[in-house]
């Protein structure tokens, strides 16, 4: 067995054979070499070609997100508040990290006053950012962070406010959910008020929470505010009273203008029915449509003071140039105009005063229709108002060749053509103002505008003027437009409505004036569509909302009264009968 | 020559940590900057609530009912009210 054991393993004479030197060094060599292209892969990464992998990263982690500007204010021309844009939150959830309780998913469903079922329909969705709600007040925001629910997440946001109400609905108009401009001012001027949001860049986690705010790129710009013509206090009075007179005449609809004489102002436009911009659910057009702008009407006998001017600024006529209008009919041609009651022989000024329709006809008759529509046409009828505001509506004013004289007729008192009632009102403004236009605003001016064509002489309008008391006077069709300590001036009109091609007899009552007589300062014009509680008159209807809009609106404008502070007995009396 | 070589390199030092200072300094005012900025922003928002919740105050509709009905104020009759100055 011994001879079996000779072979000894440290005898091996492999290994007695000393390695070669060239085989470690080559080893260590290659070794060396692999963490030299290590070394070099490194330095290359950090320093040559680090701006590529920053980029990379960063496209990763980091974010920009946009900073919103608020909207601008719109103030009244005092610098009361109309619309104001407040911080609010919106409440969103991302459904991957949401993790809802029963319990939890009630109270949060209880806090942003919603069901909890949408709740759970909302969240199960798919996409990775659903809004719960966008528009959560900052308290309500404050209770649901304090719930501290994973995944329920706020952004800032704003919302519009109105603290006016419904009272000027109309004319601001309104924003949507990201605040852009929709109706009226708040579309008009969107432009000026809307902000440019600014821009900065984040850091965010995978679950897209915002972890570092590393730089503002781009400060957010504001909105500039918007200044208005409009005059809060005056715009309540005109308010309050049009609301009255639609609820007692159980109107359809009615618009209140008051301009200011001096510069073209707007200083009131009131509309009914109107809403609440605050809470928009369930709005009808009805409800939406700024009717003094954007809604025409005939406007009835409020146009016969035009053509009385007209005449007597032609030289035709004088104010005690008698018009003979018996029996209170006239045929032209088929058609036959009527008076509602024979007023025999009257000066022209009492064709105004006393609103015969006749008398007017007659006067209007001796021009030819091209006069007549040049006269029109300077008064701007027909051609929609330079003002900046959506869906500002002209009026139809027929080409004068094509009209047949029934037509020249009856347009003579307000029929057959058809206006705005600012057009109306500013119409006016060439008997409140020595025969000159201004154009109308309804942003602030600093400076009183240019005046733009002058239609009537200084001495027609003054003697217009004249007239005009006098329709608003004891003897007028409109005595209760008067108020105590001025004296005022102004037409009634009362126009059937037309319906299908047809004059119907619903109506449209009116009534358009100006005060102090003696030196005006503002033009108010009213319109009560289809009032239907028995009265109908423009004399009954319309001036008596005149009466409060011009003493509340005069008053809140400091102007000294012209007449003096005496009661006017109106109670008892009843209003002369009135003609269209 | 070598103390003309210490001097310059001790400018230049000098110059380096004096470029570190005003780097921070320059970081320091721009956040401050942003700091007030973002107050500024804050401050016109929280007027905007004010003058939200001023304008809600005194709307003339809560105004007149609270003459009429907590003062009892109503409006002079024609007859009472006396014009002073002016000249009409």
């Amino acid at each position: 067995m011994t001879s079996r054991n000779s072979v000894t393993f440290n005898h091996n004479p492999l290994l007695e054979r000393g390695l070669q030197g060239w085989r470690a060094r080559t080893v260590l060599g290659l070794m060396l070499l692999g963490s030299l292209v290590l070394v070099a892969r490194a330095a290359w990464l950090q320093g040559v070609n680090h701006d590529m992998l920053k980029a990379e990263g960063e496209q990763r982690y980091a974010r920009v997100v946009p900073v919103p500007a608020t909207r601008g204010r719109i103030t009244d021309r005092h610098g009361d508040v109309l619309a104001v844009s407040s911080p609010v939150r919106a409440i969103w959830a991302s459904p991957r990290e949401l993790r809802l309780m029963p319990a939890d998913a009630r109270r949060l469903a209880a806090l942003l006053n919603m069901d909890v079922e949408a709740l759970n329909r909302q969240i199960t969705s798919e996409r990775d950012r659903v809004y719960l709600q966008r528009q959560v007040s900052p308290e309500v925001a404050r209770r649901i962070a304090e719930l501290g629910l994973p995944g329920v997440h706020q952004d800032p946001a704003y919302r519009r406010f109105y603290p006016g109400g419904e009272m000027s609905a109309h004319l601001l108009g309104f924003t949507n959910i990201d605040e852009r401009g929709i109706d009226g001012i708040e579309l008009a001027y969107d432009e000026v008020l809307r902000g440019e949001p600014g821009a900065r860049r984040v850091i965010r986690d995978n679950r897209g929470q915002i972890i570092e705010d590393v730089e503002l790129l781009r400060a957010p710009r504001d909105g500039q505010d918007v200044t208005l013509s409009v005059d809060n206090q005056i715009q309540f009075v005109a308010y309050s009273a049009l609301r009255q007179a639609i609820r007692e005449n159980a109107a359809a609809a009615g618009s209140v203008v008051v301009l200011d004489v001096r510069s073209g102002e707007v200083l009131a436009l009131v509309n009914a029915p109107t809403y609440n911009p605050n809470n928009r659910a369930g709005l009808s057009g009805a409800q939406l449509r700024n009717r003094a702008l954007t809604d025409v009407y005939e406007p009835g006998s409020t146009m016969k003071p035009f053509i009385g001017a007209l005449a007597i600024e032609a030289g035709r006529v004088t104010p005690d140039t008698i018009v003979e209008t018996d029996p209170g009919r006239m045929n032209i041609g088929r058609a036959t105009i009527s008076d509602v009651r024979r007023h025999g022989m009257l000066s022209v000024a009492e064709v105004i005063q006393k609103s015969s329709n006749v008398g007017t006809v007659k006067i209007a008759m001796q021009f030819q229709p091209r006069e007549m529509w040049s006269l029109f046409d300077r008064l701007g009828f027909g051609r929609p108002l330079q003002v900046t505001f959506p869906g500002n509506a002209g009026g139809v004013l027929r080409a004068a060749d094509s009209w047949k004289p029934i037509e020249q007729a009856t347009m003579a008192y307000g029929h057959g053509i058809s206006t705005t009632l600012m057009h109306m009102a500013r119409a006016y403004l060439a008997f409140a103002r020595d025969g000159e236009l201004l154009p109308i605003s309804l942003t602030r001016q600093e400076v009183a505008p240019r005046p733009v064509g002058q239609v009537f002489s200084p001495q027609t309008a003054r003697a217009m003027r004249t007239i005009l008391e006098t329709a608003a006077g004891p003897d007028g069709t409109g005595p209760q437009a008067r108020v105590a300590g001025y004296r005022v001036a102004g037409k009634t009109g009362t126009a059937h409505k037309l319906e299908g091609g047809r004059y119907t007899d619903k109506y449209v009552s009116s009534f358009v004036g100006f005060a102090p007589a003696s030196d005006p300062r503002i033009v108010v014009a009213v319109m009560i569509d289809e009032p239907t509680a028995g009265k109908h008159f423009g004399g009954a209807v319309a001036a008596p909302v005149f009466a409060r809009v011009t003493e509340g609106a005069l008053r809140a404008l400091g102007v000294a009264p012209d007449a003096p502070l005496v009661p006017l007995h109106l109670a008892g009396r009843r209003p002369p009968q009135e003609q269209m | 020559m070598t103390r003309l070589g210490t001097m310059l390199v001790a400018a230049a030092v000098a110059s380096a940590l004096g470029v570190v200072a005003a780097q921070h300094q320059s970081r320091k005012l721009h956040a401050e900057y942003e700091r007030e900025q973002a107050r500024a922003h804050q401050l016109e928002v929280e007027w905007g609530q004010l003058q939200l919740e001023q304008s809600t105050w005194a709307s003339p509709v809560r105004i007149e009912a609270v003459a009429r009905e907590r003062l009892g104020l109503t409006e002079p009759e024609p007859g009472r009210i006396l014009a002073v100055g002016g000249d009409s």
